[in-house]
């Protein structure tokens, strides 16, 4: 048998690989002006939640309607850092109270609430940014995978935190800057943010995080953990019967999937110099799905892939026909469902991959099969 | 905070919040019977839901138009033919959903609940650009305006008596359909045993359409029930949906009771602590406290232990 | 030999009842090291409602299930298989995206936790064990194949090969053979009688041909209770059975 050491990366997965590199780090900035890398930098932020998502949903069959509360507790977490930053004494002193963010004095706040105090620390703020998602992630996981809670309810209850998480911040506009959000974000450790040289040094930060994240993705999917999630998806109970806890796995890759939407968030935050609770509630929450479903549920490459063209369609299509974006991405929804379950993804290893493959065996003029002749089709589970 | 009103003008006040409970509870349940249908017995997501809800209530607004240009003597009586339609023109669309899309995602629930999404945003958007994007809303008739004194602090408005008479008889409608009628066990046994049901020579096929094509002709009706209390825009359906399905499944899906007795219960539980604390806090307290008690009894309130 | 050696698994008053319905009622039976037990009945006796409560996959009203020292019914499911019970379905359940060899790797007796799981190499020893349990099941041909593409009773095999691979003391077989061709059944009882031997076998099985081939005593179950128990001959011969299955 064959089946001696199998390598971490396959030769298509290096080419997928190296291919996105040159994408994000050449191609990109070289064609792009300033604005627009920057519009694609956050387009990248949501590639983060994507590839999360393409781990707990497509490998693992959890679907999570509830990504935009962990992109939004990693967001809100490095808003605050910079909010108290940006809100010296010297900044605010037109305020009746000086020293404190500009929503808090315009909400009669007099003084900062004791759990804003820690953000003043960068060190704090950081490991904030994927510890406060992954916590949340975790007690959210325990409560539901260990009542064997999934599927649907799983969905729906977690599209339910989205809705709490926004009404809350809304609510409590005193404490979090209400429907407005985050705003007037300036400085990270004395940086100036808002420069176009900032800009392009933080896309650059964005992209080489995102290859960090997708090599972690890649690792736990090649790893035997990854396998068992696919076996999960299958056939829940024979796993459990084979002697694992169910449960642990499923935690375990919801927090991941967590962690990775937190650190998206605050580079979106970075990035676009604000956080508010648009970002966080049902309809972005859902939105983030749908960028992992075109980019092909399985695949973490295609999730990046799916979260830039989903985006950069939203921008084009809302600049000059802003009504026919609705129809087009309520579109996308149902033809990605139906007729595309494998997404971009499965469009290329089923439909190019084989054509390439016998364009180039044509060319070579050789009689023996290819071996990936046999890329069969998967239905959704 | 009790010390500031005295004890007949704080039961005044726990029976008003009481009874703007009601008024929402009556909400809950007419949106929540569709989908306890759609979800409860076919275990369908959809997510559309308060789209088929609008429709109901947009039926119901131009069939108010429509009396008052050119039937203004029947006027007061427009609103049970509005009702009708809205049956109709929500269940057609319903039937239309079903056989296009829904049919061919039976067994891939999690994807039933993305396409039926693509679907909600396909018809917000035709309604805005149909209908316009400002909200509309009925002439009541005069016979539901005004309220019913019922002591010297307490006053009930008639639409919402209206509302919630035809909460409870639309409730009784369905739970007839449901438990005494030959369809009704044709559904259940469907739920219960797909193959089965199938040999036994019920037509799956057409029951599965016609399930889901009466459920979005309850959520029609609903709409049209909904415009005597509120004004109607392209996304008023969005607002609903969560504690929509919130509702069924804290009632145990597949439990037309255990619907009822949940939106009873979240709709009392908002609105009194809505009087207490700001309306948002006090709705995020009650999504808080019915996902926490799902969290304990993920079956929901009322479902029964049964033999895998 | 005192009673605790003598017996590996004993199931004492086991009683389930669904909402008032008692699907198992007030069963006891015990089984020795290396016997292989049949359990008969007609449908809805609650024969795989028994292997359920062992296993842990339905929780019991009442009762105990004891295995060596270990009170099974107060254990998680994994914890039962790491006991060293192992359980098969009665539809084939292997997991149809992955390979022959990946859903022989899972159930690979290492890296049960998560992080083992991420550490878990392959290496000679797992590769060596794939293959030999691939031979004994025959499907050493297909290791690389994916496992929708096996027959239904490939996916049987490879369900006991899955089982076989952990080693477990205490195997539970429920409907091994059903719906297989007339061929494959003939090398499942071959692959069965082999795979007995050195551990106890708990089987649910209708073809009688069969149990009489591999059983050591027979349980006959009725209604949630146990009818009779013996060897076949006698089981055969007892007028509460004859009755059940013949009468009216």
């Amino acid at each position: 048998m064959t089946f001696s050491k199998t390598p971490l990366f396959s030769r298509s997965e290096i080419i997928g690989f190296a291919v996105l590199a040159v994408l994000i780090f050449l191609i990109l900035p070289t064609f792009l002006g300033t604005f627009r890398l920057n519009l694609f930098g956050k387009y990248l932020t949501y590639a983060f939640v994507a590839v999360g998502l393409a781990l707990c949903w497509g490998a693992g069959g959890i679907l999570s309607l509830g990504q935009g509360v962990f992109f939004g507790l990693g967001g809100y977490c490095m808003a605050m850092f910079l909010k108290l930053e940006a809100s010296t004494p010297e900044n605010t002193s037109i305020q009746s109270t000086p020293g404190i963010p500009d929503f808090m004095d315009w909400n009669q706040l007099t003084e900062l609430p004791a759990w804003w105090i820690p953000f003043h620390s960068l060190t704090f703020s950081l490991i904030a940014v994927v510890l406060v998602p992954v916590t949340f992630a975790f007690f959210i996981g325990v409560a539901m995978f260990r009542r064997r809670v999934g599927g649907v309810y799983f969905a729906i209850i977690t599209q339910a935190f989205a809705a709490i998480l926004t009404i809350l911040i809304i609510g409590q506009q005193g404490y979090t800057g209400g429907v407005n959000g985050i705003t007037d974000l300036r400085t990270l450790n004395g940086w100036n943010i808002r420069t176009g040289e900032a800009k392009e040094i933080l896309y650059y930060v964005n992209g080489v995080l995102l290859f960090a994240v997708l090599f972690v993705a890649h690792f736990v999917r090649k790893s035997k953990l990854g396998r068992i999630l696919i076996a999960m998806r299958d056939q829940e109970d024979r796993v459990r019967f084979s002697g694992y806890d169910v449960a642990s796995f499923k935690i375990f890759i919801f927090c991941l999937g967590a962690a990775f939407a937190g650190i998206g968030g605050a580079m979106f935050t970075l990035q676009v110099g604000f956080m508010s609770p648009t970002l966080v509630g049902i309809v972005p929450s859902i939105e983030m799905v749908i960028f992992c479903a075109v980019g092909g549920r399985l695949s973490i490459l295609g999730a990046v892939y799916g979260a830039l063209l989903v985006n950069w369609a939203k921008t084009s299509f809302s600049e000059s026909f802003p009504e026919l974006w609705l129809f087009g991405l309520g579109g996308l929804f149902i033809a990605v469902v139906m007729l595309f379950p494998n997404g971009l993804a499965g469009i290329w290893t089923e439909q190019i991959m084989p054509r390439l493959s016998k364009l180039w065996t044509a060319r070579a003029r050789r009689a023996p099969q290819t071996h990936n002749a046999s890329t069969e089709k998967r239905g959704a589970v | 905070m009790f010390s500031d009103y005295s004890m007949s003008e704080l039961g005044a006040i726990f029976a008003m919040q009481g009874f703007a409970g009601l008024i929402l509870f009556s909400v809950f349940v007419l949106m929540a019977l569709g989908l306890a249908i759609i979800f409860g017995q076919m275990g369908v997501i959809n997510m559309a839901h308060g789209e088929f809800m609008i429709l109901g209530a947009y039926v119901t607004y131009f069939v108010s138009q429509f009396f008052s240009a050119y039937m203004p003597a029947l006027f007061g009586s427009y609103f049970f033919v509005a009702m009708i339609l809205a049956f109709f023109a929500s269940g057609a669309l319903g039937l239309l959903v079903e056989w296009s899309i829904i049919r061919h995602l039976y067994k891939r629930p999690l994807d039933t609940l993305l396409a039926t999404w693509g679907l909600s945003l396909i018809l917000q958007q035709t309604y805005r650009s149909v209908f316009g994007a400002r909200e509309v809303g009925v002439t009541i008739p005069s016979w539901m305006m005004g309220s019913m004194p019922v002591t010297d602090l307490i006053e009930i408005p008639v639409n919402g008596i209206f509302v919630m008479v035809l909460a409870v008889g639309i409730s009784m409608a369905v739970y007839i359909m449901m438990f005494r009628s030959n369809w009704g066990k044709q559904v259940r046994a469907i739920n219960q045993n797909r193959v089965m049901a199938g040999a036994v020579g019920i037509n799956t096929e057409w029951t599965d359409r016609l399930t889901f094509g009466i459920g979005c002709g309850v959520a029609g009706v609903a709409g049209s029930a909904f415009t005597m209390i509120g004004s109607t825009g392209p996304t008023s359906g969005q607002l609903y949906i969560v504690d929509t399905f919130l509702v069924v499944v804290f009632g145990g899906a597949g439990s037309i009771l255990g619907t009822i007795a949940s939106a009873f219960s979240i709709s009392q539980a908002q609105s009194i602590m809505e009087f207490f604390l700001s309306g948002s806090m006090a709705k995020v307290l009650t999504l808080l406290i019915v996902v926490g008690i799902l969290m304990i009894r993920p079956q929901g309130l009322f479902s029964l232990k049964l033999r895998k | 030999m005192t009673f605790q050696e003598r017996y590996l698994l004993k199931v004492e008053g086991l009683t389930v009842s669904f909402d008032g319905f008692k699907a198992v009622d007030d069963l006891s039976f015990y089984i020795e090291p290396n016997e292989c037990r049949v359990i008969i009945g007609p449908n809805g006796a609650g024969k795989t409602t028994v292997l359920d409560l062992i296993c842990g996959r339905t929780r019991a009203t009442d009762g105990s299930v004891t295995f060596r020292d270990n009170e099974l019914l107060k254990m998680r499911e994994d914890q039962i298989v790491h006991a060293g019970v192992g359980r098969k379905f009665q539809t084939p359940s292997v997991y149809e995206d992955l390979t022959v060899f990946e859903n022989l790797e899972i159930s690979y007796p290492s890296g049960y936790s998560v992080f083992g799981a991420l550490a878990f190499r392959r290496n000679e020893n797992v590769q060596q064990r794939i293959n030999e349990i691939a031979e004994t099941i025959f499907l050493e041909d297909m290791l690389s194949e994916k496992a929708a593409f096996l027959s239904h009773g490939q996916k049987q095999w490879l369900e006991i090969g899955m089982l076989l691979i952990q080693d477990p003391e205490l195997l539970m077989l429920d409907e091994p053979v059903a719906g297989m061709s007339v061929a494959e059944r003939k090398k499942t009882a071959e692959l069965l009688k082999r795979i007995i031997q050195d551990r106890s076998v708990i089987v649910i099985e209708h073809d009688m041909g069969f149990v009489e081939d591999i059983a050591t005593r027979v349980n006959v179950l009725h209604q949630g209770k146990m009818l009779s128990e013996g060897s076949m001959a006698h089981v055969k011969a007892d007028p509460k059975v004859i009755e059940v299955y013949l009468g009216h």
